[in-house]
């Protein structure tokens, strides 16, 4: 048993292949907005890269047990900045969703991922892994679900529904039975189907994105419109792609927002199946990876932490890609470190960090 | 509650993982067996769609909003007018055909393919915009080579079409293309490179408002550009059109009236700080705008000496000259400095060591005849008393030295000097000696005509000073009323308490200033039977000294700043000649203003003033609009004899003027002039 800590225990393989996704993240950022307004993004994207590698770093040396100690203090602190957004908070976009504080933009949705994360591992290795009674399972359910529906109301789909997939990988490996889940997937679909219709919970534009992608051509200027594109610009990629900076899609306009929620139909139209193929491969040797160290993790705690964030890339992973290929409504959720935003690549990077943190502790107890 | 270290030994079961693995490997299968039905197998499909069936967007114009002035007589119209673009993305070879279309559209080849190079950096998809406002024939040219010239595009479009000769140009500004700085600017971000933007003027502040919003047409096009048919189309939502408080009557005699002179004119209501003319010389055309500006006539517009593009009236900052005098007086009278002050003028006097001028002997004088005689000897010893600080105090109060918070862009701030801003600026202790000069509004203070009219106008109105707007807040949506507001700080609306003898002393010296008597200064401007005060000013220019050449760069700049009546005034005008001589003569400029402004009132009240009859004789007045038309619904004749004063004859009044003199200080006429006379008979409703 060691006592000391030491960066050669940091996973520098899991770097790697995070810096090469970073590498074709910016490559693409500057081909899809080469001739947009937005020209010049890749370079910040860099610096928002290099800023997060920092946080990375810096997060990773504290000991996530004493996190995991202050961990309810901090879900306070950011559930009152949840609270107060409605009240105090600054509005762009049809929005409100930040706080400023000084000249900068504080979003607390984005920040409460990474809490919840934490919080939930706590809540779960604290339980030890036995059998879940109804009542724990419930006050999971609280500690998730009201910060979700103060996010769904500013209003913010996307990030509030991420917040689904810690709750969901903190019940099943926390350790919750079949009997248990049936009942609550079979209440869950009920519920929605309420929501659904009462129309209370959801604004007319969201469910139309919503159920846009099951016929595209039905809305051929909003959300169906912005899919058709995407289509079209993923499919004319072919196996190969277009070639760097040559997809008409994507130079032409066509393609909504390319560097951001789109990046990955500007991916597929440039670079092809091949190119595609290559990245979804270094997602899943990052999750991999990542569950490995889970699995070597020194405690309960450890494990779920990492897990709670696998949950968090993968639910991302798959709705953004699912989205651009037309398995998946129109959410607005980032692509991790693909996607250009400031803090969508710190997020992914604190999350990361988190997994080193449990990592470079598997051997200290 | 620290974390239970007992739990510290378990770990999750390695089933469970290795289900998540397996999860997530069906999950990469299942995106990938997407990629792979959409890039392999539908790639042909989707390939064919990216070529054919391109959506073009082609933008539908919306119309801008239009300006009426304040008793909706239109100011700012829109006509329909073709434009003409060059799509690159259809162009094989520009060269062969540039000369066919240089040809078709009456243009200058060379010309065209320097606005092409122009352009080359743009993004693809930009079209270029070749010809704005074409003609007929060559529409017809167009639609005629639809199939040679695919490239070609015209698309409708509403165009500003602005007054003639700069009327009010200052005021309205112009719209242009928004420029490459400004698409960077936050309020921009939803603009497009292309956009018709505001300018200057009321069209910048209130381009929010008047722009409207574009909608679209989504035409379907082949891979040649060729329009195979389309969606839909998004109409444009046209711009709010706005009410503006300018009246054009009063904006078309200011202008007359200041004539060639370079300067500036602003007519406000002081009551409620509505601008009812604002003019600034030398003018420029906007309509030069709207259609894309050569550049020859840009560059002689920001070349030009006397900077025809700027707004004087409000950034234009100049020494006030006498007009300062007011100020002074304000600030004497409120730290009871002003009332005991006699001062014994011999064409000057001697302050620090130095002998400083003044234009006459006035003998020994107090406040009551130092205003209207605009004696320097007596303003340099009240300066001196009162202190640089205390000076820069009263004029800050008065709104010196702040921007006045007018909705229009780039207003500029003025400058007052104080001790505090020469340890600032300069890091020395504030000379005394100069506190002389700043007396008489010389030295180093800066104020803008807008600055003037409103700190003058205001101590008139008793210290009640108002934010200047040209645009009726009322009409505005409530949220963007605020953003107006924000936007544009300044010293706004804001009241200074005055003692009752500072507002009469003031405003009684105000329009001494414009009656006849021994060196009035303003007795040219002299209105019989009309209310009126004001103060003139001749400001040396820096390096002029005493010079007075008119129109020499080194004459004095002349300003004058009117109100009618002297007392809480509903018409207040300032003007500024630069290098205009004497305030003077400033001064009859803006008595043709005022008289514009009471012949107005006058007529809208069906008493113009005929041709002078005596001043002392009873008058006239004819029965046939003072009998039935003026008097109150459902009461008798007989309860109007008996209510109105005057005495009525067959239908005739008689009108005796009144002898002895009251000051109505709320009406416009307070004085016994024979005009006085004229005013329609309003038979007052008896209340028991």
């Amino acid at each position: 048993m060691r006592r000391f800590l030491s960066f050669r225990d940091f996973d520098w393989f899991l770097l790697g292949l995070v810096l090469l996704l970073c590498t074709i993240s910016v490559l693409e950022i500057y081909s899809a907005t080469l001739h947009t307004k937005y020209i010049g993004f890749h370079t910040k994207q860099i610096f928002w890269i290099l800023g997060g590698l920092a946080a990375m770093f810096l997060f990773s040396k504290i000991d996530y047990h004493k996190l995991l100690d202050f961990v309810p203090w901090i879900y306070g602190v950011f559930f009152f900045a949840l609270l107060a957004v409605p009240v105090i908070g600054h509005k762009a976009l049809g929005a409100r969703r930040w706080i400023k504080i000084g000249p900068m933009l504080f979003q607390p949705s984005e920040w409460f991922k990474l809490v919840l994360i934490l919080a939930v591992a706590r809540y779960f290795a604290n339980l030890g892994g036995r059998n879940l009674t109804w009542k724990e399972i419930f006050k999971a359910f609280a500690m998730v679900g009201i910060p979700m529906l103060l996010v769904l109301k500013q209003p913010d789909l996307g990030t509030s529904l991420t917040y689904l997939p810690i709750l969901v990988a903190g019940l099943f490996l926390g350790g919750i039975n079949l009997r248990q889940s049936l009942i609550l997937i079979v209440a869950g679909l009920v519920l929605i189907g309420g929501a659904w219709s009462s129309g209370k919970l959801l604004k007319p534009y969201q469910k139309a994105r919503l159920t846009s992608f099951i016929d595209p051509n039905n809305d051929p200027k909003g959300a169906g419109y912005q899919l058709k594109q995407s289509l079209i610009a993923v499919g004319s990629g072919g196996i190969w792609g277009k070639g760097a900076a040559k997809g008409t899609q994507t130079q032409g306009d066509f393609l909504p927002i390319p560097h951001a929620d789109f990046i990955f139909a500007a991916l597929g139209e440039e670079h092809g199946f091949v190119g595609a193929f290559f990245v979804l491969l270094l997602y899943f040797s990052i999750l991999m990876r990542l569950i490995q160290n889970a699995q070597t993790a020194a405690d309960l705690s450890g494990s779920l932490v990492i897990m709670g964030a696998v949950a968090v890339l993968t639910f991302q992973i798959a709705v953004n890609v699912g989205m651009v290929i037309g398995f998946m409504p129109v959410t607005g959720i980032p692509l991790p470190l693909m996607s250009y935003g400031g803090s969508s690549v710190l997020f992914t990077f604190l999350a990361l960090g988190a997994a080193m943190n449990v990592r470079m502790r598997r051997f200290v107890n | 509650m620290p974390i239970d270290r007992i739990n510290r030994d378990e770990k999750l079961p390695a089933l469970k993982l290795v289900a998540v693995q397996y999860g997530i490997l069906l999950m990469m299968l299942a995106l990938l067996s997407g990629l792979w039905r959409l890039q392999v197998l539908g790639a042909e499909n989707y390939r064919l769609q990216a070529e054919q069936n391109r959506i073009r967007k082609v933008p539908v114009l919306a119309a801008r909003g239009k300006l009426f002035d304040r008793e909706n007589h239109l100011l700012v119209d829109n006509y329909p007018s073709v434009s003409c673009f060059l799509l690159r993305e259809q162009i094989r070879n520009a060269d062969i055909d540039l000369p066919l279309i240089a040809k078709g559209l009456n243009l200058d080849l060379e010309q065209l393919q320097a606005t092409l190079r122009r352009y080359k950096t743009a993004p693809g998809y930009q079209p270029i915009p070749i010809k704005q406002d074409i003609s007929a024939d060559e529409t017809a040219f167009i639609e005629a080579h639809r199939n040679e010239l695919p490239e070609l595009e015209t698309i409708d479009e509403e165009r500003r079409l602005y007054p003639r000769d700069g009327f009010a140009s200052h005021l309205i500004g112009y719209v242009g293309e928004i420029s490459e700085e400004d698409l960077n600017l936050p309020r921009f971000a939803y603009n497009e490179p292309g956009d018709v933007v505001g300018k200057a003027g009321v069209e910048e502040t209130y381009d929010p408002l008047l722009r409207g919003e574009d909608g679209s047409r989504d035409v379907i096009v082949d891979s040649h550009g060729r329009e195979v048919g389309y969606l839909r189309t998004q109409h444009a939502t046209p711009g709010q059109d706005l009410k503006l408080t300018l009246d054009i009557d009063i904006q078309r005699a200011a202008e007359l009236a200041l004539g060639a002179a370079n300067g500036a004119v602003v007519a406000m209501d002081p009551r409620n700080g509505e601008i009812l003319a604002l003019v600034s010389h030398p003018s420029y055309d906007p309509n030069a705008f709207s259609v894309r500006i050569n550049r020859t006539d840009w560059n002689n517009l920001i070349t030009n000496p006397n900077h025809p593009l700027m707004n004087k009236a409000i950034q234009d900052q100049l020494a006030p000259g006498s007009t300062f005098k007011i100020i002074m007086s304000a600030a004497g009278m409120q730290e009871g400095v002003a009332q005991t002050l006699r001062v014994n003028c011999a064409g000057g006097g001697s302050f620090y060591g130095r002998f400083f001028k003044c234009d006459h002997h006035h003998g020994s004088i107090d406040i009551h005849e130092a205003i209207p005689m605009s004696c320097d000897t007596y303003f340099y010893t009240l300066a001196q008393r009162l202190g640089i600080d205390t000076i820069a105090k009263w004029a800050t109060n008065f709104g010196i030295s702040q921007k006045t918070g007018i909705d229009l862009p780039d207003e500029k701030a003025g400058l007052m000097p104080s001790t505090q801003w020469e340890m600032k600026n300069f890091h020395q202790k504030y000379y005394a000696g100069n506190t002389i000069s700043v007396g008489i509004g010389q030295g180093e203070t800066q104020v803008t005509p807008m600055q003037l009219l409103r700190a003058l106008s205001g101590i008139a109105s008793n210290g009640h000073l108002v934010r200047p707007h040209v645009v009726d807040s009322n009409q505005l949506p409530a949220q963007f009323r605020q953003t107006v507001l924000d936007n544009f700080p300044g010293s706004g609306d804001r009241d200074v308490p005055l003692q009752p003898d500072t507002w009469m002393t003031i405003t009684d010296g105000m329009a001494a200033a414009t009656t006849p008597g021994l060196y009035h200064t303003a007795e040219a401007a002299h209105i019989e039977g009309v209310d009126f005060a004001g103060k003139t000013g001749t400001a040396q220019v820096v390096g002029g000294g005493d010079t007075h050449t008119k129109g020499g760069s080194h004459t004095p700049n002349a300003w004058f700043v009117g109100m009618v009546p002297r007392r809480n005034p509903e018409f207040a005008v300032v003007v500024l000649q630069e290098h205009g001589d004497w305030g003077s003569g400033s001064a009859l400029i803006a008595q043709k203003i005022v008289l514009a402004y009471v012949n107005k009132k006058r007529k809208a009240e069906g008493n113009l003033q005929p041709d002078r009859a005596g001043a002392d004789k009873p008058v006239e007045v004819g029965a046939i609009w003072s009998e039935s038309s003026t008097r109150p619904r459902g009461q008798s004749q007989k309860d109007a004899a008996r209510s109105a004063p005057e005495a009525l004859h067959a239908g005739h009044f008689f009108v005796q003027p009144d002898p002895t003199p009251k000051v109505v200080a709320s009406s416009l006429f307070p004085w016994p002039g024979w005009f006085t006379h004229y005013q329609p008979l309003r038979f007052k409703e008896k209340h028991p």
